[in-house]
């Protein structure tokens, strides 16, 4: 019942949250200006990471169930298995 | 009052406004055929033009247009939708004791994305400077630089995603949220199963073909340079991104396929089905396998040797969990009183002919084996033994086997052995002369061919002729059994699964109450596990 009722997060949760996404940001443009291959680092990492919070605060993922938790885990996880297995090639060609 | 029948608003307007899930089933079958007979042509024509090793028929360019109209047709308006979008659609909710799908609605937008990806790439044969000509895989850097219809042929299969992503959608969460008590994941039938496998494939893997297509089209319109080395780009990553969704594609066309032989075996085989769990189970492994051996398509391409040997052992893995299938469907036969009805008789021919295409798989899976078979006909025939001889015969198999439930109308079945000994001896013919033609090295896709491939291209013609013979005499027995089949009985075959208590052709929204489980389904042989 509660799940279907929502939720109403607070504005300084949100806030918060759009701070962090602004720094991760600027931490990105950071690092494309240092290096090419500080970029890619950079945006294999942080980029997922901030995805990781809209999905968690501001879509609400926070608040559901197991179920959908792993769910969205799974389809993370597979794009993650998909980009590691595409450096098997690139990697290594 | 059946579904046929039913809702207040009578004609055309009440079939593409409805929300009922049979009705969307039968809105996806009314499109899925005329586009299958389309594809169907085009194949017949290519196979006649190889009645002669030169210039015959057509020209080579209409010739390479054909080939990829129809792959695409065939591919993403015929086997990727037909056994999800037809027969998921009407018997996933039923199966599982439901009334209808998680989003009704969507169930019906999805169909109008289809509809709309099916104008779409018939609309591509017609306009801008011709049809395309790139083969069903688009491949760049050709598709970059044909002056012919790519872009519009890309959109649609864009869009033709999207209802795919939809429907898989649709088909997770009503498998999580609507079963009917008592029905838990282990009563729950195996063709749910293998189209929650399938759902899972469509969700995760079709938004990738997606963005791989939305970038050939900003490629060609603004040269941003993904798929270009002379901008830092990389033209293997097209083919990369490209089979990262088509390999697990197939496994959308064949899975369900699998899951509707699932259905028929025990029913005709009067036995419980072999291994319910190992089936179950094994749906999900080729899920999730295969979608990790995408690179086996691009053995010849030149990445990486350390990608090859590693893509060459997951592909020798996935064929474990299919070939469970395969060991399960001959135990539930073993013993079993079976009574070889057109329905049974067509998921034989599946296994059949689904094991040769698997075996050939394998064969091409390995590295140096491939470097001869690459681009080959052997290809072709492989791939038409799985998706024809696997997912086409599965397709048949299933619409006569709930044809009864579907339409209320029994289809007569001697016509019906008539056009599966033309079929299945057509297809051998042909696609077998396919097999031994790659090995003697004709390459694919080629407009003329060198003498010493002619008697095989002769039988191959010779071939396609039985197969279409086949195809017609089984539509036409469709059709006559539509307008004056006898009436059916609410069970005819004598099937245990949910479908099989409620009326042919079933009423709106399949239950007057919602049924209680309280067993396993294919209960034929009381007191045994299942």
């Amino acid at each position: 019942m509660e799940r279907e009722q929502g939720h109403v997060v607070e504005y300084a949760v949100l806030l918060r949250v759009w701070a962090a996404l602004l720094v991760l940001t600027a931490l990105l443009l950071a690092a494309s200006r240092l290096s090419p291959a500080l970029a890619v680092l950079a945006l294999l990492t942080l980029t997922p990471l901030k995805a990781w919070l809209v999905l968690y605060f501001f879509m609400h993922l926070r608040y559901e169930g197991l179920l959908l938790k792993g769910m969205v885990l799974t389809a993370l996880s597979t794009l993650l298995v998909f980009i590691g297995m595409l450096f098997l090639d690139i990697g290594f060609r | 009052m059946s579904y046929l029948e039913a809702q207040g608003r009578g004609g055309l307007l009440s079939w593409l406004s409805s929300t009922d899930h049979k009705r969307i089933a039968l809105l996806y079958l009314f499109l899925l055929v005329p586009l299958f007979w389309v594809a169907v042509s085009l194949g017949f024509a290519m196979r006649l033009k190889h009645l002669f090793a030169g210039d015959f028929l057509m020209s080579a360019q209409t010739y390479n247009a054909l080939f990829t109209v129809h792959g695409v047709i065939m591919i993403f308006m015929f086997v990727i939708p037909g056994l999800p979008a037809v027969f998921g659609n009407f018997f996933l909710p039923i199966l599982i004791g439901a009334r209808d799908v998680s989003f009704p609605r969507l169930n019906l937008l999805s169909w109008y994305f289809f509809a709309a990806g099916a104008a779409l790439a018939l609309l591509s044969l017609f306009t801008g400077r011709g049809a395309p000509d790139t083969g069903w895989t688009f491949y760049v850097p050709f598709s970059l630089r044909t002056g012919t219809n790519v872009p519009l042929a890309v959109s649609a299969a864009f869009v033709l995603g999207l209802s795919s992503i939809l429907t898989g959608l649709n088909f997770i969460t009503t498998t999580h949220r609507m079963r009917a008590p008592g029905m838990t994941w282990h009563r729950m039938p195996l063709f749910v199963w293998a189209l929650y496998a399938t759902g899972w494939i469509q969700v995760l893997v079709t938004p990738i073909i997606g963005i791989t297509l939305v970038l050939v089209i900003l490629e060609r319109l603004f040269g941003i340079g993904v798929f270009d080395p002379a901008k830092g780009g990389d033209p293997l990553l097209y083919q990369h991104l490209f089979w990262i969704y088509s390999h697990p594609a197939v496994y959308i066309m064949i899975v369900p396929a699998m899951g509707a032989v699932t259905e028929i075996l025990p029913t005709f085989a009067r036995r419980t089905i072999f291994g319910y769990r190992a089936i179950a189970y094994s749906s999900i492994a080729i899920a999730a396998l295969g979608s990790i051996v995408w690179a086996h398509h691009m053995f010849t391409s030149g990445m990486s040797d350390l990608a090859g040997v590693i893509f060459s052992l997951f592909t020798f893995l996935v064929a474990v969990p299919s070939a469970i299938k395969v060991f399960n469907w001959t135990a539930t036969l073993y013993k079993g009183s079976i009574d070889m009805q057109p329905p049974m008789l067509f998921a034989l021919a599946f296994v059949f002919l689904f094991c040769i295409g698997g075996l050939t798989g394998i064969i091409q899976g390995a590295l140096g084996l491939n470097i001869h078979l690459h681009d080959t006909y052997w290809i072709v025939g492989h791939f038409h033994y799985v998706m024809f001889g696997g997912t086409g015969f599965a397709f048949f198999a299933a619409l006569l086997y709930w044809f009864p439930k579907m339409f209320g109308r029994m289809v007569e079945p001697k016509p019906v052995f008539i056009a599966w000994g033309l079929m299945f001896a057509g297809f051998n013919l042909l696609y077998g002369a396919f097999l031994l033609l790659g090995g003697m090295g004709m390459p694919r896709r080629y407009y003329a061919h060198l003498p010493q491939f002619h008697p095989g291209h002769l039988a191959a013609t010779v071939g396609s002729w039985l197969l279409v013979a086949g195809l017609l005499v089984l539509f036409g027995s469709l059709l006559r059994a539509l307008r004056s089949g006898r009436r059916a009985e609410d069970d005819p075959w004598g099937g245990k699964t949910l479908e099989w208590r409620i009326p042919s052709p079933p009423p709106a929204e399949n239950f007057a109450e919602v049924p209680v489980i309280d067993a396993a389904p294919y209960a034929y042989n009381p007191g045994r596990r299942s």
